[in-house]
């Protein structure tokens, strides 16, 4: 335990020593190695010390066999200083050991071992060794530096180069780990299901291991209310068959509220990935829960792929180096910074520290982007249309000529100063409090539905502009008409229109105000009148006094203010009418927030177009489909009774009426 | 990354997720702009509000329209369209022969009767419909440079094709100059002529800071065609006001523009003869020539329009509070207590 593995020990100041390891398995390894007296103690070179009970131990190492995650194990080859024997240490996965044991070995108590740890959820490793002679490792250590510097194929041939060496091993034993779950899990996998998103879990375990995993977490619940079928098999028929008999449950299940998931074995999937993909896809959009395990990096990334051609938005959030792939893959890759360092970190998109923040990182910061992106943009598109109309309906009488209502300096800053400011803070707008949306996750389907992005709402600020044009155009042309119908003045008037309507249209859409907001607003007003005067004051400039003319007659400001009252006017009637009798479920949840009564939930969640998250687990990751987010940790406390009674034994897929709040409710209480 | 020792996840994991808000004295505004929890006011449009905001608007925009209305009504203005009268029977076929044509005398006599009290100043203008001055080639054409500082050195290729004639510059040069409104009109009340005073019918600013003293008309309407009027060149551009007030372009195709200013007042029943001097070509384009006599209110000409707007905009601010007065008593939502979201989509 103490050899083989890729720690590199630090000494402290204090004498106290102190691992650096690849991942929390080796780490946790070497530890316990160390408090069964086998203390790892010194790395030079390629000398091992290792002391036992005070008594110091040198070893070499002659080769390492890095791990691959086709092999599934890894192995050194080392001399043992002492008595100059060359031994091969290996250290897997069970199914990689066992069967390189040596005939006549009684494997039988170690994969009994090995089932045990697995129902209690733990990861398993299986440790073994052989004795090899000089002229063997001669042999076979120059065909191993052959292929190591191989050009063509040198994992193929590196591989084929240890499975020379790794046979006939005489088993030592079983370890196994307990990795923890992080808190928050289950709260955040339950609030994320009722937003609607699906959750699978890609791991590279053991089946019974995230299955218990899963149970643990309120992943999958158990009998009866949920339903676990198995996909497996070792030969393309055999999948085809239990395939074919999952996806005839999942079909017939479907309507039903029974909570059915399925899991898949890494052989079994690499089958069906490739000869059964179309059922397999079927089978991927009918679930909202998959277990994968014992699934390799490039097979999480397969699996993405495959989500995501089915037209399904994916996040992928892992911690490990195995997760880069399907973190890269996905439509959104969060990475866990911290437990196995920041390789997942740095290929996401979004980094962060704990699983559950991944709650916060959807329903609160990635709905607020959505509802920001969407008014901005569209607002965007509103500004310049109205320009552009007015423009064009100038046109008309202008003899088609192409003559510009607008002089040069108020067109370029009009875009840049006049009207950018007020929408630049429209970043800080929440329409909906944060604990309201955390109280309710279903206001998630508003955005996965698209409702404020989409043909009609931006026709609607179409028309809205075309309306606001028209408004501006006429009101200016005809209170400006005859000896007032000077071309600067005009524009000028027909600019400030603009100006004063977009100010009350920013206001009227955003739902929050903060003072930032008031200053952007309004100040935008003033500082649109403060540069015009500047302009004005210029006497080369073809603006010269015409804005000091023009704050000077009663009948601009009539004009302005009738120009707001009369495009406004039925603007606000529209929204009052839609938010008083017609309102969305955003706005029934802020006219709750506001009265401050509490909001019941009814009826179930029944999503047309669910997303999935995939999730990832440490060396796990799922892959959700259409919302599924996979990242989740195994949480794994000291007895497996204490954590199921914990989380109130599973029955957050109760669905209907208060019980489903109630639930949910007690199932905070608890943690 | 360092690791420390065999570290599980952290237990202690913080009671909220995000951060909790307030109980941090130490938070500077900053911080609080930085984690989006600046405080905020989250109006909400009640029926209340809304009926109050209805209201307002039209409280305010109906005696305004009003208001506004009566200046409107106040102001008495004399309007007359001469183009087609003044032409004689004889040319009444062919306008645009009889306008071009320098030898055919081009008085017309006509009387205007003034219907209402006319108090002054009393404002002289020349009304052009259909006439494009904002035309985006007549726009252009024109060099404020040269009308600043006169014919030197200055870029004046936008005034083609008035921009030189015979090899010499035309100061100023451009269309819109060239087709300088060249009408005149004199008017006797009574035994009186009545004195249109001439000056000060441009903008000030124009006079002082667009039009230069020492500029002279240089080569002006020389060429074949003639556009509109004739400039003396003895007198520097800044005090040919004609031409100022012209230069101002407009932006509608119908227009009118300062002529000059009567300084006595105008009585009812007055008649008032005029004689106009039919000079500019409105005729090949289709173009109507009009003459306006008016009084200006604090709101300018007259103007039925703003008065009008405002108080279809306030009585329609109105009746839209009356019917969602009228709906929220019949709807009435209950507001308070428990509401209930059903999520079936």
């Amino acid at each position: 335990m103490a050899i083989c593995n890729t720690v590199v020990p630090i000494k402290s100041k204090s004498g106290a020593i102190s691992y650096k390891a690849q991942s929390q398995d080796e780490d946790a390894l070497v530890n316990a190695a160390a408090r069964l007296h086998m203390v790892y103690a010194n790395k030079n070179g390629n000398i091992l010390e290792i002391r036992f009970h005070g008594l110091i131990i040198q070893y070499e190492i002659l080769e390492t066999l890095e791990f691959t995650s086709d092999r599934k194990r890894m192995s050194v080859v080392v001399k043992d200083c002492q008595n100059g024997k060359i031994l091969l240490l290996s250290k897997g996965a069970d199914e990689a050991i066992l069967p390189c044991a040596s005939a006549g070995q009684q494997t039988r108590t170690f994969v009994d071992a090995v089932e045990q740890y697995a129902q209690l959820g733990l990861r398993t490793l299986c440790l073994a060794w052989r004795e090899l002679k000089e002229n063997e490792y001669r042999e076979w250590s120059f065909m191993f530096k052959e292929a190591s510097s191989t050009l063509v194929d040198r994992e193929w041939r590196i591989a084929e180069v240890c499975q020379r060496l790794e046979h006939n091993l005489e088993v030592l034993g079983v370890t196994a780990i307990e990795d923890r779950l992080q808190d928050g899990v289950p709260e955040t996998i339950e609030t994320l299901r009722k937003a609607g998103i699906n959750f699978w879990m890609l791991t590279g375990d053991k089946q019974n291991t995230a299955i218990q995993i899963a149970l643990s977490c309120n992943f999958i619940s158990p009998e009866p209310k949920g339903q676990l079928l198995l996909i497996d098999g070792k030969t393309e028929d055999e999948v085809c068959r239990s395939l074919e008999r999952v996806l005839l449950t999942m079909r017939s299940t479907f309507s039903q509220p029974k909570d059915v998931a399925f899991v898949v074995d890494g052989w079994a999937l690499e089958i069906a990935l490739r000869h059964h993909w179309e059922a397999f896809t079927e089978l991927a959009t009918l679930s909202r829960t998959a277990i994968c395990c014992r699934v390799t990096p490039s097979q999480k990334a397969q699996l993405v792929e495959l989500l995501k051609s089915c037209d399904y938005r994916t996040l992928a959030i892992g911690d490990g180096g195995n997760d880069v792939r399907m973190i890269q893959q996905a439509d959104i890759g969060v990475g866990i910074s911290g437990r196995e360092g920041l390789q997942a970190a740095r290929a996401a998109d979004y980094s962060i520290g704990k699983f559950r923040f991944l709650k916060r990182l959807i329903l609160v910061h990635g709905r607020y982007s959505y509802n920001r992106t969407a008014f901005l943009s569209q607002y965007s598109f509103y500004k310049s249309l109205l320009i552009c109309f007015i423009q064009i309906f100038f046109s008309f009488i202008s003899g088609v000529s192409g003559t510009s209502l607008f002089n040069s300096v108020s067109l370029m800053a009009y875009n840049v100063f006049y009207t950018s400011i007020p929408v630049l803070v429209s970043v800080l707008d929440k329409d909906l409090n944060e604990e309201t949306v955390m109280q309710h996750p279903q206001i998630l389907f508003y955005c996965q539905a698209g409702r404020l992005l989409n043909p009609s709402t931006f026709a609607g600020w179409f028309g809205r502009s075309l309306f606001h044009a028209i408004v501006v155009f006429v009101i200016s042309i005809n209170a400006y008409a005859y000896e007032k119908s000077e071309m600067e003045e005009l524009s000028m008037v027909a600019l400030s229109g603009c100006i004063w309507l977009q100010a009350f249209v920013v206001a009227l859409e955003t739902n929050s105000f903060t003072k930032l907001q008031h200053l952007a607003i309004w100040g935008n007003l003033i500082a649109f009148y403060i540069i015009n005067w500047m302009f004005s004051a210029l006497p080369s400039s073809g603006m010269y006094t015409i804005m000091f003319r023009l704050c000077r007659q009663p009948s601009y400001w009539i004009t302005v203010f009738l120009i707001v009252a009369a495009g406004m006017g039925p603007i606000l009637a529209l929204k009052y009418f839609r938010y008083t009798y017609r309102p969305s479920k955003i706005n029934i949840l802020q006219q709750a927030e506001r009265r401050g009564g509490p909001i019941l939930s009814l009826g179930s969640i029944e999503p047309l177009q669910a997303r999935t998250i995939e999730e990832d687990v440490s060396p796990l990751s799922i892959t959700q489909p259409k919302n599924r987010n996979p990242v989740y940790e195994p949480l794994l406390s000291d007895s497996p009774n204490s954590t199921r009674r914990s989380f109130g034994s599973g029955t957050p897929f109760d669905f209907f009426q208060s019980q489903r709040l109630s639930s949910y409710s007690r199932n905070c209480k608890d943690n | 990354m360092e690791v420390d020792g065999a570290s599980t996840s952290n237990g202690g994991a913080s009671t909220s997720n995000g951060r909790a808000n307030g109980g941090r004295s130490r938070r500077t505004a900053f911080d609080l702009f930085k984690q989006q929890q600046l405080p905020a006011c989250k109006p909400v449009l009640t029926p209340v509000w809304v009926i109050t905001a209805f209201m307002l608007i039209g409280s305010i925009f109906i005696p305004l329209g009003l208001v506004t209305l009566h200046a409107s009504r106040s102001v008495v203005e004399i309007v007359y369209r001469y183009d087609a009268e003044c032409v004689p029977k004889a040319f009444r076929g062919n306008k645009v022969s009889y306008i071009k044509n320098g030898s055919i005398p081009k008085n017309c006599y006509r009387s205007l009767k003034v219907h209402k009290h006319m108090k002054a100043p009393i404002y002289i203008y020349y009304q052009l419909d259909n006439y494009y001055q904002n035309h985006r080639r007549y726009i252009k054409s024109r060099s404020d440079q040269q009308l600043l500082h006169g014919h030197a050195h200055y870029d004046t290729s936008s005034c083609q094709p008035e921009e030189y004639n015979n090899g010499l510059p035309i100061v100023p040069c451009g269309l819109i100059a060239w087709s300088l409104f060249n009408d005149t009109f004199t008017f006797i009340r009574g035994r009186a002529e009545l004195k249109v005073n001439r000056k000060n019918i441009a903008w000030e600013s124009d006079r002082d800071h667009k039009f230069g003293k020492k500029v002279y008309p240089i080569n002006f309407q020389n060429g074949t065609l003639i556009g509109g009027a004739k400039l003396d060149p003895d007198i520097p551009l800044h005090d040919q006001e004609d031409l100022i007030v012209w230069m101002r372009t407009s932006a509608l195709p119908s227009f009118r523009k300062l002529y000059g200013r009567i300084e006595e007042d105008l009585e009812a029943d007055d008649v008032v003869f005029v004689t106009l001097m039919n000079n500019y070509n409105t005729y090949s384009f289709g173009g109507k020539k009009k003459l306006v006599l008016s009084t200006t209110g604090w709101l300018g000409g007259k103007n039925d329009f703003l008065g009008a707007a405002c108080i279809f905009v306030g009585s329609s601010s109105i009746i839209l509070s009356i019917v969602f007065m009228l709906l929220h008593v019949k709807y009435r939502r209950n507001y308070r207590g428990t509401s209930y979201l059903s999520w079936n989509w």
